[in-house]
C-alpha cells in the first residue's frame, strides 16, 4: 500500500474522530477551556482517549520500522526554549478566541460555513509569516 | 507529526519532500466529515461571526503553532503519549493561555 493512500486513510480517521467527538464545536472547545467559568470537562476525554492508543502505538514502534518505508519520528531534543513557550501561548490565545485549532479547522471547512474559511485563511497566513516572526525574534533576543 | 506541522510544511515549503502524503492526509481530514455530515442531525460549530476575532485567532494559531513546532495533535497527543517534555510543557502553556483568554474575552470583555 502506498504511503499516500495510508496518509489519506489516517487523515480520514482523524477527521472522523474530530467530527464525531465535538472538537469542531467551538462552543464546546471554549467551554472546555473555561476552567474558571462554566467548565465542560467532556473534551478532556477526547484528548485522553487519543493519548492512550497513541502511547500504545509508540510502544509498538520500538525496534520496528514502518512497513511502508522511512523511519518513525525520533523523540525531539528535550530542549525547552522561548519559541516553544511563546508559540504555545500565542496558539492558546487563538484557540481560546475562536475555539478552533489546526486539525478541527480543516475538518470543519465543509460544514462550518464562511467563518471557518476566514479562520483557515488567517491561520495559513500566520503559518506563512511564522519564519519571519522567528527570524525577528532571534535577531532581537538571541536565544535557544 | 501533528496537524499544524503537516499544514505548515506545505505553507513554508519545509515539507517539500513528502508533499503528496501531506496533501493526502489533509484530503482525508477534509473529506470524511463531508461524508459523515448527512448522517448526523443538528451539527453546528457555533463559530463566531466576528471577522476581527476570526482573523486575530487564525493569525495567533498559525504563527504560534509554527513557532512552537506543534499544536493539540502534535504536542498534545503525539508528544504527551511518548512523555516528551516539550509536548507536556507546550500543552500546559497553550491550555493555560486558552483558559485565560476565555476568562478575559468572555467573562470580562464579553467579546466571545
Amino acid at each position: 500500500m502506498s504511503r499516500s493512500l495510508l496518509a489519506l486513510l489516517a487523515g480520514g480517521l482523524f477527521g472522523a474522530g474530530l467530527f464525531i467527538s465535538g472538537m469542531t464545536d467551538t462552543t464546546k472547545v471554549q467551554g472546555w477551556l473555561d476552567v474558571f467559568g462554566n467548565w465542560d470537562p467532556t473534551l478532556a476525554f477526547v484528548m485522553g482517549g487519543a493519548i492512550i492508543p497513541m502511547a500504545i502505538a509508540w510502544l509498538l514502534t520500538n525496534g520496528r520500522k514502518p512497513i511502508v518505508g522511512g523511519e518513525f519520528p525520533k523523540p525531539p531534543e528535550p530542549k525547552l526554549g522561548r519559541n516553544l513557550v511563546l508559540g504555545s501561548v500565542l496558539f492558546g490565545v487563538g484557540w481560546g478566541l475562536a475555539g478552533l485549532c489546526p486539525g478541527p479547522a480543516v475538518a470543519s471547512l465543509s460544514y462550518g460555513g464562511w467563518p471557518h474559511w476566514v479562520f483557515f485563511a488567517a491561520m495559513i497566513a500566520g503559518m506563512a509569516l511564522a519564519p519571519l516572526a522567528r527570524a525577528q525574534l532571534d535577531s532581537a533576543v538571541p536565544a535557544e | 507529526m501533528g496537524a499544524s506541522g503537516i499544514i505548515g510544511g506545505l505553507v513554508d515549503g519545509s515539507g517539500k519532500s513528502n508533499m503528496a502524503e501531506r496533501l493526502a492526509f489533509l484530503a482525508g481530514v477534509f473529506l470524511v466529515p463531508v461524508l459523515l455530515y448527512p448522517l448526523f442531525s443538528d451539527v453546528d460549530t457555533h463559530a463566531t461571526t466576528n471577522v476581527a476575532v476570526l482573523i486575530a485567532a487564525g493569525l495567533c494559531v498559525g504563527v504560534g503553532t509554527r513557532l512552537a513546532n506543534g499544536c493539540t495533535s502534535g504536542h498534545g497527543v503525539c508528544g504527551i503519549s511518548r512523555l516528551s517534555l516539550r509536548g507536556i510543557v507546550a500543552t500546559v502553556f497553550y491550555i493555560m493561555a486558552g483558559g485565560l483568554t476565555v476568562v478575559l474575552f468572555r467573562h470580562l470583555l464579553g467579546v466571545i
